[in-house]
């Protein structure tokens, strides 16, 4: 078959103009998604933006009622899920009860018509990627459910996909399981090259495996970037509160820059051009000094390890928080008089 | 200890209790069919006259037929249909639940005498074989063959499990076949053999539209040979039971191969 030779190189992916409604609810709104040869775009988003229909519909599992997807130039809207050619983790746990781990890996292998010969060597090499050569011959219950998804992952890229597609593969992990395995993911997917379209609602998973990251918000791509640059660019207010902004202070913008807690800082694209607005800041970017004019008081400091998030209430009555190193503040209490500054290079103003 | 003692023998005593209860009519029914009519001895001339007996004999044979086919049509109706209201209109779920349940509500002499309508529609159509039977059957074991299958579809998730398959490139009959049926194996062989358990003990339809199978028949010859009739019913009780037995079996094979 000509899928059995085709190398590991990633194709194009393209979705244009999806739409997708259920009854009176808009889960894709024109959704239009270009990833790269080999790339590793994360849709990340809260439940019901749409990001879960939008990898239905390129897996062929769902359909849209309005626009395109094409792999690798072409068009494969009409193409039933089973002739896509697409690796697919889900988020509940999906290995076949009734086979051995062996046999889960080499299923999609039997349904091209290999020979056992060829399974069984794609399948231990597939195990030995993901670590799992020992478990070969056990079910999926005698597997933790860390195990089961990288099974699940395995099964995936056995077939040699043209696209890997992982819907939350980590959503039912524990939180120490979750960061080893999305290391995992991300090494795995460097390895063999495939282009990966991954959801998730977790913002640090997000940022932390992607090549880009896509935010969406009702059914629509509000920005997509890299991570570094969605962290310090993000171009809607609903981007710089999914990643992590959680600071709104005012600010009085002019001349293209804006005055926040009396430092002049530049403009993101998208921010109010006049007049005043709010600034988005996240807490890293808070400094806290006792040196200098104070201009707030601590509320609270809350000891999280390596860092302390410090609560202030500014004198003008806005609450700010700061997140600092633990060393810095281990001495402050609640009502200590501080200077708090933003050290920021540009923020995102948005409207009152 | 003196407390676990005293419930051992409780233990004991009830279950012998309910061996005596159980097993003493059968018991009797054996006695009764190996008596030698009017005189002392055994005989095996009851138990010989099931396969001696014409019509004994005959109904047995449209029994079996029976009981298989209506496990069969039911097996390729209800399987299928479940499975793919489970994968693709799970909204019709309910309505094939009322559907399959509705039987059990309703009193078998009034579906006789409603089917019997049919039934002259389906002697005309297809003969008056006993075997025509097997429609009213399949309608009389559907809510319990339905429930069977129904637990057995809802321990595995059969979205996920055939998003997966279809994922990795198995067509729709690849998916029940491969991927769903195995997985619900345990159901389908319960919901197969409680039908054929049931329509073995099936009276009131045979009788009311006056097909001769092996339950008839029995009735039939208690009025004339009472050992026959005995031994005939001693020996269908025996293989039901051999059934259930055997299906127990298979239920438990599959749990433990699910946990081993």
């Amino acid at each position: 078959m000509a899928v059995l030779e085709r190398t590991t190189t990633g194709v194009a992916v393209s979705l244009v103009g999806l739409r997708r409604t259920y009854g009176k609810l808009n889960a894709l709104d024109g959704l239009s998604l270009d990833i790269q040869p080999g790339e590793m775009v994360v849709l990340l988003g809260p439940s019901g933006c749409g990001k879960t229909t939008a990898l239905r519909i390129l897996a062929g599992l769902d359909r849209a009622d309005e626009g395109e997807v094409r792999v690798g130039g072409e068009d494969i809207t009409s193409v039933p899920a089973n002739k896509r050619d697409m690796g697919m983790v889900f988020q509940a746990y999906s290995l076949f009860p009734h086979m051995t781990v062996r046999d889960n890996v080499a299923f999609g292998l039997r349904l091209r018509g290999q020979n056992r010969a060829r399974r069984l060597a794609r399948s231990r090499e597939m195990l030995d990627l993901v670590g799992l050569s020992a478990f070969e011959d056990r079910y999926a219950h005698q597997l933790s459910g860390g195990q089961q998804q990288r099974v699940a992952l395995a099964r995936a890229l056995a077939i040699e996909p043209a696209v890997l597609l992982l819907d939350e593969p980590l959503s039912a992990l524990d939180a120490k399981v979750r960061v080893q395995l999305r290391e995992e993911i991300r090494r795995v997917q460097l390895d063999v090259g495939t282009t990966t379209l991954f959801v998730t609602h977790d913002q640090e998973e997000a940022l932390a495996v992607a090549d880009r990251v896509g935010v969406m918000n009702a059914g629509r791509l509000d920005q997509i970037a890299p991570p570094t640059e969605l962290y310090a660019r993000p171009a809607t207010r609903f981007v710089a509160e999914f990643v992590g902004l959680s600071n709104r202070l005012r600010a009085d913008v002019s001349g293209n820059q804006a005055s926040v807690l009396g430092s002049r800082v530049g403009l993101l694209d998208g921010s109010v051009q006049q007049g005043p607005g709010h600034a988005l800041v996240r807490p890293e970017a808070v400094h806290i000094a006792e040196s200098g004019e104070p201009n707030a008081a601590v509320v609270s400091v809350a000891f999280l390890g390596p860092f302390s998030r410090v609560q202030c209430r500014l004198h003008d009555g806005q609450i700010v928080v700061a997140q600092v190193p633990s060393a810095t503040v281990a001495h402050l209490s609640a009502e200590d008089p501080v200077r708090v500054d933003v050290d920021v290079d540009a923020v995102l103003v948005v409207p009152d | 200890m003196r407390g676990g003692t005293a419930w051992r023998v409780t233990q004991a005593v009830a279950l012998l209790a309910f061996a005596v209860f159980f097993f003493f009519p059968l018991f009797a029914m054996l006695d009764f069919s190996t008596r030698v009519p009017n005189g002392t001895g055994r005989t095996g001339q009851a138990w010989a006259n099931l396969f001696q007996d014409d019509l004994l004999r005959s109904s047995i044979v449209t029994s079996l037929l029976l009981a298989l086919f209506t496990m069969l049509l039911m097996l390729v109706l209800l399987t299928p249909t479940m499975i793919w209201v489970r994968l693709r209109v799970p909204q019709a779920s309910r309505l094939i639940e009322f559907l399959c349940l509705l039987p059990l509500t309703i009193p078998p002499l009034v579906i006789v005498v409603g089917i019997s309508n049919v039934y002259a529609w389906v002697s005309y159509l297809l003969g008056d074989s006993p075997l025509t039977l097997t429609f009213a059957y399949v309608v009389l074991v559907l809510p319990y063959s339905y429930r069977s299958l129904d637990s057995a579809l809802a321990s595995i998730n059969v979205v996920t499990l055939a998003e997966a398959a279809r994922s990795l490139g198995a067509g729709w009959a690849t998916v029940i076949i491969r991927v769903v049926l195995p997985n619900i194996w345990g159901g389908v062989t319960s919901a197969a053999f409680v039908a054929v358990a049931l329509v073995l003990g099936e009276y009131t339809f045979a009788s009311l539209l006056n097909f001769e199978t092996m339950p008839y028949v029995i009735g039939l010859l208690g009025k004339s040979d009472a050992p026959t009739s005995v031994a005939a019913s001693l020996a269908s009780l025996i293989f039901a039971s051999a059934l259930l037995v055997a299906l127990s079996f298979v239920g438990r094979r599959n749990r433990s191969s699910k946990g081993a």
